[in-house]
């Protein structure tokens, strides 16, 4: 079989850092190949000099035997390339059919073709099943669609190798299913197909080939037949990790945290959360099972006084939270490792050791009265980075220095430093590697055995079953089922995710 | 991103060069060697002691105005309003100026500058209590301010506060005991600048109020998160800004101007968005900046009568600096060689 693509020897490197050592990998028409690495393994820029967006150092790329301008995107869109970044690159306030020929109209005496390219936009659509209105508004469209819509445009342009940047980072479990499908459905049309992903069951699903980098370097391509998720996992992070969660059983006490009768809007002001209620006891998980969307996000929010509750209560050891209030919420004894790092988690123009004191900055050694103290802040740093495993060169460098992976831990490890009686985890593993994931599941299974009664909500099904001691299924905002996780079983939870109530 | 010094340098140092360039081809085309236009300058504003005092002067209430415009930068805020909040400290220190008679020196210039600090906050603090409460932006807010301010200190300057008997539209001129005099032929009031400029730099680095106004500034979301009102800090921070703007106002009042008169002020204001943007909203920063401009404002009359190029190029040379340090495509041409240098990974987005 000839290749499609062939990558040879390509080296990049930013600064001292090597991030990409003399990498060759190929793919033939129709096969998918799974890219798989840790955070800052270098998988993100061996796609980018691919695509041309990155200008590698040496090394030759080529494309059915020719060769690519390096650095040149132009070359490689036309030479066959198309690429779905991790951020979309739509218009949301336009229709798909004008997002996917933006900037190359079909034009006639000027005039833009509508009804030809929407007709166009369509038949692609249908001929590679992907089931996307030509006419819907990108800004309606949920997140999955929105994708299929990046995929359309790159397949809009003839594309022959389509090269996806952690397409399921953003998905629902059920639009990640979608998504493998219409990858599956490309290959068999010949397309050839480059993801980049940490996620060990997508490869497993999809890949014919996996390619796992490691430090900049190929340390060895397989295929999910020859080996096994642990194997995967262990040559991602080149050390074995265990995948299943090794907890003691829980020794509950005193419920920490009631939740009673709890209401909440969401951003458009309707009802996400209906009447809630639910109990964590110090000393336990309590994990969150339920489809994005179910008022996962106004429960946390209103808990931590982040988010208006328009009726119900939040106690904290039979103390109740005022309304609207995040300081009142930390200072009662909440510890909140926010769904969304980047926007509220950190800082990211901030030292590490700031972030490390974000929501601490006014209290003792950190401030002794009105006057900041550096050198507690500088020596708080330095302790929970190392304890945290915080992989960063010095805890002075900007937040933004880190990957996803450390920028993570800097959260949890601010969080869980904090000893609190409460810790709500909204998403705590979402967009992090291998091995960060295996570390911060160890860190709440920690700060449970001292004594936190810790809520924790999560997409992930597989991290809800391993971690908690009991299991609440969410579904249109109320708890619909309560398990101890060891009676709790896989297929039940995903019935009542799914809203049935059988 | 944390700048590095040397960009933080460069950026600023680079717009100016770039501006002196451009500038320099205005002065060509009038048919007058740049380089000696720029010389004259220089000289005039810095090379005598005369030259310098009278360049500090002019850079007094550009460093005021300039950190009233920066505190606000480090909230997030973007002040236009110094020119309106430093009339309104200008007219009050007026009026606190002329009015009390008898008072010690040491007392009724604290209290004037206390009037020009409270009445540039008050213009500000409606500004900043909209924007905190109703979500008004303040650009939008300080900009029509600035219309309402420069109207009514208009009205009241010809009006209940005019000098009487005499036609013009000002004031009476302040007491002797409301003057602020030079120290060593150097305008004290230089001095009071700088001292705002150190301690406002000192108080953003070493206290928690500065660190809830610079998070806010970064980050509001993370503010919110981590505990801060975003409210209280959004008008702390116009507040502050304000008052710093009527002290701009009051000095100049009280060491060049000696009375309130509209035209007198025209303008302070706005060179404190250049002297900001230029100082990168550091307090610190806003020291050379301030010089530099204050020292173009100071020579261009004798540049004029040197040289013979038209006055408005120091107007023309300032509209370049500004468009030079704001221009996106240079900083980021800058930044990009420095972002590469990230440590872990930051290339994975």
């Amino acid at each position: 079989m000839t290749n499609l693509l062939e990558i040879e020897k390509v080296s990049k490197s930013f600064g001292q850092v090597k991030a990409n050592d003399e990498i060759s990998l190929e793919v033939a028409p129709g096969e998918i190949v799974a890219l798989l690495g840790e955070n800052g393994a270098g998988k993100s820029t061996l796609v980018k000099s691919v695509f041309g967006l990155v200008k590698p150092d040496s090394g030759v790329i080529r494309i059915n035997g020719k060769v690519i301008e390096p650095g040149d995107t132009a070359s490689a869109i036309a030479n066959g390339i198309g690429m779905v970044h991790q951020h979309f690159q739509l218009v949301p306030v336009m229709s798909v059919t004008e997002n996917l020929i933006l900037g190359d109209e079909p034009r006639k005496l000027g005039v833009i073709q509508m009804k030809e390219a929407r007709n166009a936009a369509k038949a692609i659509s249908e001929r590679y099943g992907l089931d996307v209105d030509p006419d819907a508004i990108i800004e309606d469209l949920p997140v999955g669609m929105a994708q299929r819509v990046e995929i359309l445009k790159a397949l809009r342009r003839d594309v022959k190798l389509l090269i996806l940047d952690e397409p399921t980072a953003v998905l629902t479990p059920q639009e990640t299913d979608e998504l493998l499908d219409v990858l599956r459905n490309l290959a068999k049309r010949g397309v050839g197909i480059l993801f980049i992903t940490h996620k060990l069951r997508e490869v497993m699903a999809v890949a014919d080939r996996v390619v796992v980098l490691r430090n900049g370097k190929l340390v060895g391509t397989t295929s999910p037949k020859q080996s096994g998720e642990a194997q995967l996992a262990q040559m991602m992070v080149g050390r074995e990790v265990v995948l299943r969660v090794e907890k003691s059983q829980a020794k509950p006490a005193a419920p920490a945290l009631k939740v009673t009768d709890l209401q909440v809007l969401d951003d458009r002001k309707l009802e996400a959360v209906r009447g809630l209620s639910l109990e964590v006891r110090s000393g336990e998980i309590l994990g969150v099972a339920g489809v994005e969307g179910n008022g996962q996000r106004e429960l946390v929010e209103a808990i931590c006084g982040m988010r208006n509750r328009v009726g119900g209560t939040v106690f904290i050891e039979g103390v109740e939270l005022p309304n609207l209030s995040p300081r009142a919420a930390h200072d009662a004894g909440i510890s909140h490792i926010p769904e969304d790092r980047e926007k509220h988690g950190l800082v990211s123009s901030y030292s590490i050791a700031d972030n490390l004191i974000l929501n601490t900055f006014d209290k003792a050694p950190f401030a002794k009265g009105w006057i900041r103290n550096h050198d507690a802040i500088a020596k708080n740093g330095i302790t929970l980075v190392a304890s945290y495993d915080i992989r960063t060169p010095s805890p002075n460098l900007p937040a933004s220095s880190l990957s996803g992976g450390n920028k993570q831990k800097t959260v949890v490890a601010r969080e869980l430093s904090q000893n609190k009686k409460v810790v709500v985890a909204a998403q705590p593993t979402r967009g992090v590697d291998v091995g960060s994931i295996e570390f911060i599941h160890n860190q709440l299974i920690a700060a449970r055995d001292k004594g936190s009664a810790i809520l924790l909500v999560s997409a992930e099904l597989d991290e809800v079953l391993s971690l908690s001691d009991r299991i609440a299924v969410i579904y249109g905002g109320k708890i619909v089922a309560t398990f101890d996780s060891k009676s709790a079983d896989r297929a039940e939870i995903g019935r009542l995710m799914a809203g049935s109530n059988a | 991103m944390k700048r590095l010094p040397l960009s933080g340098v460069l950026i600023p140092l680079l717009s100016v060069l770039v501006a002196m360039f451009f500038g320099g081809i205005m002065i060509a085309v009038q048919g007058i060697n740049p380089l000696y236009t720029y010389e004259v300058l220089f000289e005039t504003a810095f090379l005598s002691f005369d030259g310098i005092s009278v360049t500090l002067a002019k850079a007094t209430p550009l460093i005021l105005s300039g950190l009233a415009v920066a505190i606000c930068l480090r909230a997030g805020l973007f002040n236009i309003g110094a020119q309106g909040q430093l009339i309104s400290g200008a007219l009050a220190s007026a009026w606190a100026g002329y009015y009390f008679v008898g008072l010690p020196t040491l007392i009724h210039i604290p209290l004037a500058l206390l009037f020009g600090a409270t009445f540039g906050a008050l213009v500000a603090f409606i500004a900043g209590a909209l924007k905190a409460y109703r979500g008004v932006h303040e650009v939008i807010t300080t900009i029509m301010l600035n219309s309402m301010v420069i109207a009514i200190a208009d009205y009241l300057a010809s009006t209940p506060f005019k000098e009487p008997d005499q036609p013009l539209t000002r004031t009476p001129a302040i007491q002797d005991s409301a003057r602020i005099p030079d120290i060593f032929g150097l305008p004290f009031g230089f001095f009071i600048a700088i001292a705002f400029s150190i301690a406002l730099w000192w108080l953003l680095r070493n206290t928690t109020t500065g660190f809830r106004i610079e998070t806010i500034g970064r980050n509001r979301n993370a503010g919110w998160y981590a505990g801060i009102s975003v409210k209280r800090v959004t008008i702390l921070s116009m507040l502050v800004g304000g008052s710093i703007a009527g002290i701009a106002g009051a000095i100049e009042t009280l060491s060049i101007t000696g009375r309130f008169e509209p035209a007198f002020n025209a303008g302070l204001g706005f060179d404190g968005i250049t002297v900001a943007l230029l100082g990168r909203g550091n307090p610190l920063g806003v020291i050379p900046a301030a010089i530099l401009i204050g020292g173009m404002r100071a020579s261009g009359s004798t540049v004029q009568f040197k040289t013979g190029v038209s006055p408005e190029i120091v107007d023309l040379l300032l509209a370049l600096i500004l468009f030079f340090v704001t221009a996106p495509l240079l900083a980021r041409l800058l930044k990009r060689r420095h972002e590469n240098v990230a440590i872990t990974s930051g290339w994975s987005n």
